[in-house]
């Protein structure tokens, strides 16, 4: 069992008792954010246009104030502006990281959902092996091989969600492979690859969006942990957990340098959250 | 622990599914000799199930590390940065057995595991099984409080959200999306801030007194209570409307009699058979809360092996967890059965 599988499994419980198609006050309120978040990540000058990295000794650690919406930290810089520029970092740690699972998942589901039983063992047996390094840990063994670093910190949180979107993906693909318009296919006569990429793999994809869209919100997380712990991007960087890093020393009289950046996170992972079960349950009742 | 959640959470009682006579009649079954023959199989292929997961855990762990560039005695003798003397690092070859071809290290390594031997560290001077060992209690303290915690805070809040009306179920579930997306990292500052800095009420520090234990339990138990919160409420919702419940009520039970006997128990299942993954995940959160609560531990202790390659010990501390996972996941599964009377039909 992994987080995703757990995350997965309450989109499509909630997807049950949730049969109304209006848009709801949360779902409105995370489309919202999701919008803020895309512009803070691609112009970021748009909604903050002071530099990020800009140094004014003279008001360091202001609280939040009227100049100054979310305080600054130790070397005068504006936190609000070190957030929304920071946004980028995460978002694109997030995406990255859930491209580099999701592939690996689709690679090791689509081998065991499809090449026959003793392939489809061994790779079972394979996850199960990579479920025992539960969490972070897989991560954190990738992180004694290669060096901290945002680069392989990525790759690191990429790789530990692999194994659950490998299962889920397995577990679509057998369910799918079952219905009768692929059997209809296999009489007429296709070949296994055809029925693979014409039948099946469409009727997979929709439900990959959903995975996609949960999983982000958690690779956000873990890299941000990562980057907390000094193993993933550094500070001055404003990517959110470093901030959070640096604001630790701090934390007994400026608060509010861990406060914020921090919150910026649970909201990106509430809006991932929401947004995906909102697109499952929309999908299912379409 | 194979199947998703999705199935797991409605186990909803489907016509073909055996209804209370079955299970009355499955409580009268008379042989232990009987329940012995139906339990050790399936007990053995588990046992040998656990026990090929930890020799691969060993196996990749082994290969993987061997993938660090750099000479491993050069390691033992303080990194890349140390002026090792080339005997210097003979001797630590010949007295580590890097100078082995890999495959005999690799069994070497298997036999030492088997053994109990989980090597030395490089950069502590100790031996990593007392280490390790020393570390775990702390831990699992941690992490069995705050499985404990989670558990009743998600209890109470399934309860009074599917009770109080649908401003509460709102509110609940809610609640519990929020509470599962808090980062350990964040709430561990933030609960600091409000308790420790503000209200000064509790250490920031966790030094081994019960006080200590309050925050980081509770950073790790507000998370996973609600991810655990959402599965129960479901699953209590659902298990209100079966015909079992129905007939409960019919037999003249009382609401409190219905709700905490009848439904709970079936509401408690999904979260049961989820502890496993919840275990993991306390121990990759105590990572974190160990090392912001200054609290020894395995999480801690992890973190720093990692921090200074300190190979060994994160070998020492993966098979550990391995270890713990996979007995959690043992144990799950037996409660599961404990508790659901079906499942010892199959």
């Amino acid at each position: 069992m992994s987080d995703l599988e757990v995350q997965a499994g309450l989109a499509a419980q909630s997807r049950q008792s949730g049969p109304s198609r209006r848009l709801g006050v949360a779902e409105t309120a995370a489309g919202v954010l999701a919008l803020f978040l895309l512009v803070s990540a691609v112009v970021p000058q748009l909604l903050a246009p002071g530099d990020p990295l800009a140094i004014d000794p003279l008001s360091a650690f202001q609280p939040p104030n009227l100049a100054h919406g979310f305080g600054t930290d130790e070397s005068g810089r504006d936190i609000y502006s070190r957030v929304v520029h920071g946004t980028q970092y995460s978002l694109v740690i997030g995406a990255v990281a859930t491209a580099i699972g999701l592939g690996l998942g689709i690679l090791l589901g689509t081998l065991a959902g499809m090449l026959g039983r003793v392939v489809d063992f061994t790779v079972n047996r394979f996850l199960e092996v990579l479920f025992a390094f539960p969490g972070l840990l897989l991560a954190l063994l990738f992180i004694v091989i290669f060096g901290p670093g945002v680069v392989t910190a990525t790759i690191a949180v990429g790789l530990s969600t692999a194994p659950g979107y490998a299962r889920i993906i397995r577990a679509q693909l057998i369910t799918v492979r079952s219905q009768a318009f692929v059997e209809a296919a296999t009489v007429l006569g296709r070949t296994r690859w055809q029925i693979l990429l014409r039948h099946i793999l469409p009727n997979t994809l929709a439900p990959l969006f959903v995975l996609a869209t949960l999983g982000v919100g958690q690779a956000i997380v873990w890299a941000a942990t990562l980057s907390y712990l000094g193993l993933g991007a550094e500070p001055p960087t404003s990517e959110w957990g470093a901030m959070l890093s640096a604001g630790r020393t701090y934390i007994t009289s400026a608060w509010w340098m861990s406060f914020f950046p921090g919150l910026f996170i649970v909201l990106t992972a509430v809006t991932a959250t929401v947004l995906g079960r909102s697109i499952d349950r929309r999908m299912r009742h379409a | 622990m194979a199947e998703p959640v999705a199935a797991a959470g409605h186990p909803g009682p489907g016509p073909d599914l055996p209804d209370q006579g079955t299970v009355s009649a499955l409580a009268r079954r008379p042989a232990a000799l009987g329940i012995f023959a139906r339990v050790f199989p399936r007990l053995a292929a588990r046992l040998a199930g656990a026990v090929f997961v930890l020799w691969m855990v060993a196996t990749i762990t082994f290969f993987a590390v061997r993938l660090i560039p750099g000479d491993p005695a050069q390691a033992v003798l303080g990194g890349p940065g140390s002026q090792a003397s080339p005997e210097a690092l003979a001797a630590v070859s010949a007295q580590y057995g890097f100078d082995q071809p890999v495959i005999v290290q690799y069994f070497a390594q298997l036999g030492r595991l088997a053994t109990g031997d989980l090597g030395r560290s490089y950069a502590l001077n100790m031996d990593v099984g007392p280490l390790v060992l020393s570390q775990l209690g702390g831990t699992l303290l941690l992490a069995v409080l705050a499985l404990a915690l989670a558990w009743l805070l998600a209890l109470a809040l399934a309860t009074w959200s599917t009770r109080g009306g649908k401003v509460a179920a709102r509110v609940g579930s809610s609640l519990e999306i929020v509470a599962a997306a808090l980062p350990h990292f964040w709430l561990a500052t933030s609960l600091i801030v409000v308790f420790s800095i503000g209200l000064g009420v509790l250490p920031p520090i966790s030094t081994g007194d019960v006080a200590g234990l309050v925050l980081p339990v509770l950073t790790l138990a507000v998370p996973l209570a609600g991810f655990l919160g959402q599965i129960m409420r479901e699953s209590l919702l659902v298990a209100l409307e079966s015909p079992f419940v129905l007939s409960a009520r019919a037999r003249g039970e009382s609401e409190r009699g219905v709700r905490w006997v009848h439904a709970l128990r079936h509401a408690s299942l999904p979260a049961i058979s989820l502890s496993g993954w919840a275990f993991g995940s306390l121990i990759s959160g105590a990572v974190v809360v160990e090392t912001i609560f200054a609290r020894p531990g395995l999480g801690r202790t992890l973190l720093n092996a990692v921090t200074l390659r300190d190979v060994p010990v994160v070998i020492g501390v993966v098979m550990i967890v391995a270890v713990a996972y996979i007995s959690m996941t043992l144990l799950t599964d037996a409660a599961s059965r404990l508790v659901d009377p079906r499942l010892r039909l199959t």
